[in-house]
């Protein structure tokens, strides 16, 4: 596998001038937590150069999309790309320095994908550098994926939305993120319990773009230097546990070249295919979450013997890439928090709780191999009053995390239901990404004409996602009175029922 | 509590007021077996608190699975019900063969629940149904005792029914077994019964008739209730008690229960054909002889029924000779003589260990110790002799039943120690009735001799006879609510006391005669000491012998709690990582829990119908590798499961069960040998252990790889060192162990491709002996035909 594979160009295509026209778009950004980290960049002839920068930013900021034309009066000046492939999870960061080359300003940046990447990509995060050197800022920007009508072999895009429409001269720099899951195919497919875990990974040397590339890099990080092999593209160097692909320069649009790397990944893959996420709301001062996990290990399959005396032994050369325990990052001031399956309680788990979270570390019942499945169940309860607010128009919301709480986890299909309590009207929900919405009914504790639940649904996600959501909803305290009213009138007409009987001669003779 | 004290405040003042005195009591005694009620229901949840909620055991497994089908399903589905996951490849029908009772019971709570959109799961309904139904129990113990002596004698008796540890046993939450229900079922057809012989109301006759017809659905027991209640007419009416009352109690129960018995599939024509039922109809037909007797003797002259009476005695002997000649000669033709195996070995002793292997190898089956008896029924065991002797004076129909009731428990409870359960009712009522009454004659002879009341005493002797009953009705009340509020009386008073006690009391009774004060307060208090003995131990055994749900094991070490969850690991690996159609062979005793919980299907489990199917197991267990593996491999199975606990100290594994499946499969496949396995008939798995012993697959499998652990393979169960260390598996490969090595998963290896020498295997065949030759030879599928 270690011979270089002959560059393989997309075929290049004409393409017109392509008219787009986009809406206004209002958006507005949540706060989110400020991550900093420290990332060093090649130099590069930038006037804004960001040897630091912040990913994550909280800036709220309302901006418009302007009508404009995608046109390969762009090009990119300088292009970097680290793909992290340290876990199951994918991480590619994107540096991009754009330049208007043409005569109109333009407020879109095409991003190209292959096919295959497109169905793994969990999600794709933009961000631009504003403000001189040392108070450099990133803003978030809009993504969206975009449909283009003749893009070459089922090309997929998405397109970056600029804040401030990008001058004929002008450039600018984006740093984008991106997560691909089930990227990482374990090759053997099956590994006996001793064996170490070996993975493929394929991408293209070069970075797929519809617009000319004059200048790029990419470099790999591999979770150990154990590396089988990898698809040399000259210039190609290894060291460490980094390889390093390019500089290239000069490259026209859609060219691709293939890459494959089988290294050794020991990490397990924790994978949730399916998690249903209840939230139930009671005014009585409780939320209840319930988590219905299906997990199951996404790495090489297991093989043959399982050897207990081997795993208990001599843990560090048996099965390393087993799944032993989870960490589950669970909200402050949890409360009742259960770990269970279908046939009862799992009494391996350990809850840890401090003012600023909880931690819920859990062990499956067995350890999972490859291919290997459990099911559990967690929940848990929660003071309402830190995720239940008052809005301004006298509505109320829940302001709730969306994703898994496990850890370095992906989810192929979660569902959130918010249960709201009974008699509550006009639900609506605000999510930060799209999913698919749609109300139920739902009959808990002696509900008469039932709770409204909003379901959320959305496929592949990783933690990325586990940002807050809101669902607003009007809500008359008089209906939480409803059920022991209820309960006491029937009592009473059963105690009424009694007086009457006992007063009530039904005898024939007398 | 208040409800104590304000009743001995009113007892003095309301005196001669009786109409508000029994209102008064009558609201007293509501509200105490109110709280009975809920004690009986709380002091069967420590192992929830203790452990969880969860299903325990192996039968009450089966028991959630039915009653899942049944939720999920619907009641017609449930009597159609073919399940195909057991008793692989023949299959259970099960809706013909499960008593449904319980099943039906939980099916219908956790409907009424769910249409009322109270969401509990299944399980929680199964777990809490034994509870709930020990205080309906109690109730009912109160509404027979009652029948009986006295609403004194029913609250003792039900307190003492709501904590007896016999029956906590069996109805903890959890224990989702049909005892949880029949014991309710029994206790009130009981009740029913005595009812109507005391009323000769028709109304409680069919109301029996109908209680009959749930415990016939609940509990294979129910053939106790249908010979006991022959007896006791039987007894009535060879004592010259008969009456229309005894008439209207038995005949409807007969003729209607026998109707609605044969309503349940399970039962069906069995409810006129077995020799169970068959003293029930012979009793029917001498009550209705007798009840001819009585007419005819009521409309002829004395002269005339003699002739009558020789006549009829001459050609009557003579038709009953040619029928019982008839009824022996069918009965005979059946070669268990019509009686089920179990009913033999209630019957005979020493029968089950002699024939049925299968039903001897079942510790609930085997004859009780006497250490048993004290911690099932404890203080109890004294306090009997003395009910039974109150039974007797004065003897009435509903008390000789008493008698007559814990006469045959006892024995019963003597040959199987699961039928302690039925003796442990009988047991609270006698002692129920022996407390209330030594409380009476106690306090009635206190207040006597307390110059106080002794004015009032003098009226209410004056009262005597007629008076009595409600007189210590309310004396055992006041002591009832003491007892209930201070935890029931007394310690060692000790039988010899109790016993003078209640004999002394009937003279005292008729002679109006008193016990000396200080005696009697001494006897008081040593009563109460016993009482509260007797509600220390059972709170002991239902917090610790009791709760444990044998799923989960725990053990306390010096760092504190330790949790063996193996079982369920090793069934959620099996329901998660294996192919749902695969079969899994184990031990009987696993086959309810693995289809339950790892829903896998198994080869034969503990319903055990087919005595050959579990002698086929069996055989592969105590086989050497490769005849084991053409067994199982005959019968399709994929994953062999076998319990150790050598590692942890677990003692009841497979090791100790093997040799009942060396005898159970030895009994159907002669060449299994039971000294085979021994060595100078000791059962050793050390050095000096047999060959064929140390080279059978249960050895094997229990074993495979164990000296690795600790470098000598030192069994902690046996208390040795095992004899073979070293060996490989040729056909078969470990694929699951659990964290304790408590359950281990075998696959069986694929067979291979080319068969070496093929004369190899037909040696191979043809060592075994004749029936295996033979079965083999039948055909690859189906060796065991």
């Amino acid at each position: 596998m270690k011979q270089p594979r002959p560059m393989k160009t997309f075929v290049l295509q004409e393409q017109g001038p392509i008219e787009l026209t986009h809406a206004t778009i209002s958006y507005f950004f949540p706060k989110v937590e400020a991550s900093v980290k420290t990332h060093s960049s090649t130099p590069m002839e930038a006037p804004i150069r960001a040897t630091e920068f912040l990913r994550f930013t909280l800036l709220s900021l309302l901006f418009f999309v302007c009508r404009s034309s995608p046109s390969h009066d762009l090009l990119i000046s300088n292009a970097e790309r680290r793909i992290d492939l340290t876990s199951h999870i994918v991480k590619v960061y994107l540096t991009l320095k754009v330049e208007n080359a043409g005569s109109t300003p333009t407020s879109e940046i095409l991003l190209a994908f292959p096919p295959t990447q497109v169905d793994h990509l969990a999600t794709v995060e933009a961000l631009v550098t504003k403000g001189k050197r040392k108070k450099t800022t990133l803003a978030r920007l809009d993504v969206t994926p975009t449909e283009l009508p003749d893009a070459p072999n089922g090309t997929k895009y998405f397109t970056i939305y600029l804040t401030n429409p990008l001058n004929s001269g002008e450039s600018t720099t984006l740093e984008v993120l991106y997560l691909f899951t089930h990227s990482l195919e374990p090759f053997p497919a099956e590994i006996g319990q001793s064996e170490s875990q070996l993975v493929y990974y394929r991408d293209s040397a070069l970075i797929l773009s519809p617009y000319h590339i004059k200048q790029q890099t990419t470099f790999l990080k591999t979770p150990s230097t154990k590396v089988e092999s990898f698809t040399r593209v000259e210039p190609t160097n290894r060291a460490g546990t980094e390889m390093k692909y390019g500089p290239y320069e000069d490259r026209h649009p859609y060219t691709f070249s293939p890459i494959l790397i089988h290294f050794e990944n020991n990490s397990p893959f924790p994978v949730v295919e399916e998690l249903v996420r209840e939230v139930e709301i009671s005014h009585w001062g409780n939320l209840q979450v319930t988590e219905q996990y299906t997990l199951v290990h996404g790495g090489a399959r297991h093989k043959g013997v399982f050897s207990r005396v081997d795993y208990q032994s001599r843990p560090n050369m048996n099965g390393v890439s087993s799944l032993r325990y989870l960490l589950a990052r669970l909200p402050p001031r949890v409360h009742s928090v259960y770990y269970r399956d279908e046939i009862g309680n799992i009494s391996s788990s350990h809850l840890r709780t401090d003012s600023r979270k909880s931690e819920l570390e859990i062990e499956p019942r067995y350890p999972l191999f490859g291919g290997w499945k459990a099911t559990f169940v967690i929940g848990y309860g929660l003071p309402l009053q830190d995720f239940l607010f008052e809005s301004s128009d006298d509505r109320r919301y829940l302001n709730f995390t969306f994703g898994c709480p496990l850890l370095d986890t992906v989810v192929d299909k979660l569902t959130v239901k918010v249960v709201l309590p009974e008699g509550s009207k006009d639900p609506s929900a605000v999510v930060p990404f799209t999913v698919e919405q749609h109300l139920e009914t739902k009959y808990s504790y002696l509900d008469v004409v039932g709770r409204t639940v909003v379901v959320m649904e959305k496929k592949n996600l990783v933690p990325v996602h586990n940002s807050h959501f809101q669902v607003y909803y009007t809500f008359k305290p008089i209906f939480m009175l409803a059920e022991p009213l209820m309960l006491a009138s029937a009592f009473f007409l059963f105690f009424v029922a009694c007086v009457a009987y006992l007063h009530i001669d039904l005898s024939i003779r007398k | 509590m208040a409800a104590p004290e304000t009743s001995t405040a009113a007892v003095p003042t309301l005196y001669t007021n009786n109409t508000l005195r029994n209102a008064f009591g009558g609201v007293l005694s509501f509200f105490i077996l109110l709280l009975i009620g809920v004690m009986a229901f709380s002091i069967r949840l420590f192992s929830v608190i203790k452990y969880e909620s969860v299903i325990h055991e192996f039968d009450p497994y089966f028991n959630y699975r039915v009653t899942q089908f049944l939720a999920k399903n619907g009641i017609y589905e449930f009597w159609n019900w073919f399940d195909d996951r057991t008793w692989y490849p023949l299959g259970r029908v099960i809706g013909g063969t499960v008593y449904p009772g319980l099943t039906l019971t939980a099916g219908t709570i956790w409907w009424l629940l769910n249409s009322l959109n109270i969401p509990l799961s299944v399980e929680t309904v199964c777990v809490f149904t034994a509870p709930i139904f020990s205080a309906f129990a109690s109730w009912a113990t109160f509404l027979l005792t009652k029948e009986v002596k006295g609403t004194g004698a029913g609250l003792t008796a039900a307190a003492l029914l709501a904590m007896v540890p016999s029956y906590i046993s069996r109805s903890v939450a959890g224990s989702y077994d049909n005892e949880a229900v029949a014991i309710f079922a029994l206790i009130f057809t009981f009740y029913l019964y005595i009812k109507t012989l005391n009323t000769g109301s028709l109304f409680y006759a069919t109301l029996n008739s109908i209680a009959y017809f749930y415990m016939v659905c609940s509990w294979g027991g129910y053939t106790f209730i249908i010979n006991l209640i022959p007896m006791h007419v039987l007894l009535c009416i060879v004592t010259g008690r008969f009456s229309s009352r005894l008439y209207i109690a038995y005949a409807p129960l007969v003729v209607l229960g026998t109707l609605l018995a044969a309503l349940v599939p399970v039962v069906g024509f069995n409810a006129v054909m077995t020799s169970e039922h068959f003293a029930s109809f012979l009793v029917f037909i001498i009550l209705h002889v007798v009840a001819f007797v009585y007419y005819i003797k009521g409309i002829l002259s004395p002269k005339m029924f003699k002739v009558a009476v020789t006549l009829v005695v001459s050609v009557g002997l003579a038709v009953c000779c040619a029928v019982i000649a008839v009824l022996i000669a069918l009965v005979a033709s059946s070669p268990t003589k019509g009686w089920s195996g179990r009913s033999l070995s209630l019957l005979d002793p020493t029968y089950a260990s002699k024939y049925i292997p299968i039903i001897a190898s079942v510790s609930e089956h085997q004859p009780p110790t006497w250490p048993s008896y004290f911690m099932d029924i404890n203080v109890l065991a004294f306090l009997v002799p003395a009910g039974i002797i109150a039974c007797f004076s004065p003897l009435s129909d509903s008390s000789s039943f008493v008698v007559l009731y814990i006469a045959t428990s006892v024995y019963f409870s003597g040959v199987m120690v699961r039928l302690m359960l039925v003796f442990a009712p009988a047991a609270c009522i006698t002692s129920g009735i022996a407390l209330s009454q030594s409380f009476d004659v106690f306090t009635r002879s206190i207040k006597f001799q307390l110059p106080g009341i002794s004015s009032n005493t003098e009226v209410d002797a004056a009262e005597t006879s007629s008076a009595t009953a409600e007189a210590q009705n309310d004396a055992v009340k006041t002591e009832k609510s003491e007892e209930t509020s201070k935890n029931r009386p007394s310690k060692k008073s000790k039988k010899k006391e109790k016993e003078e006690k209640p004999s002394t009391k009937a003279k005292a009774e008729k002679r109006l005669l008193a016990l000396p004060l200080d005696s009697s307060v001494i006897s008081l208090l040593l009563l109460i000491l016993l009482g509260a003995f007797y509600v220390v131990h059972c709170v002991w055994a239902a917090a610790e012998a009791y709760s444990a749900p044998s799923i989960v094991l725990t053990s306390r070490s010096h760092d504190g709690l330790h949790v063996f969850d193996d079982f369920r690991e090793a069934y959620g690996w099996l329901r998660h990582n294996t192919d749902v159609d695969d079969k899994v062979a184990s031990w009987w005793d696993y086959g309810y829990q693995t289809t339950a919980m790892a829903n896998r299907t198994v080869i034969v489990d503990n319903n055990t119908w087919n005595n050959t199917h579990i002698a086929t197991v069996g055989t592969a267990m105590s086989s050497p590798e490769k005849a084991a593996w053409e067994i199982f491999h005959s019968l399709d199975v994929k994953y062999v499961l076998v319990v150790f606990g050598g590692l942890v100290g677990y003692p009841s594994d497979d090791i100790n069960k093997f040799l009942w499946m060396v005898r159970i499969g030895g009994g159907v496949f002669p060449h299994i040998k039971e000294p085979d396995y021994l060595r100078d008939g000791q059962y050793r798995i050390d050095s000096q252990a047999t060959p064929t012993m140390l080279n059978c697959l249960m050895y094997k499998l229990s074993y495979y790889r164990f000296v690795e652990t600790d470098g000598k393979g030192f069994d902690r169960v046996r208390q040795t060192e095992i004899g073979k260390k070293h060996f490989k598996l040729t056909h078969f490969e470990e694929v699951f162990t659990t964290h304790h090595w408590m359950v281990r998963i075998y696959k069986l290896k694929p067979p291979k491709n080319r068969i070496r020498g093929k004369t190899k295997k037909s040696k191979s065949k043809t060592s075994s002996t004749s029936s295996r030759g033979k079965r083999s030879g039948s055909g690859k599928k189906n060796p065991w035909q």
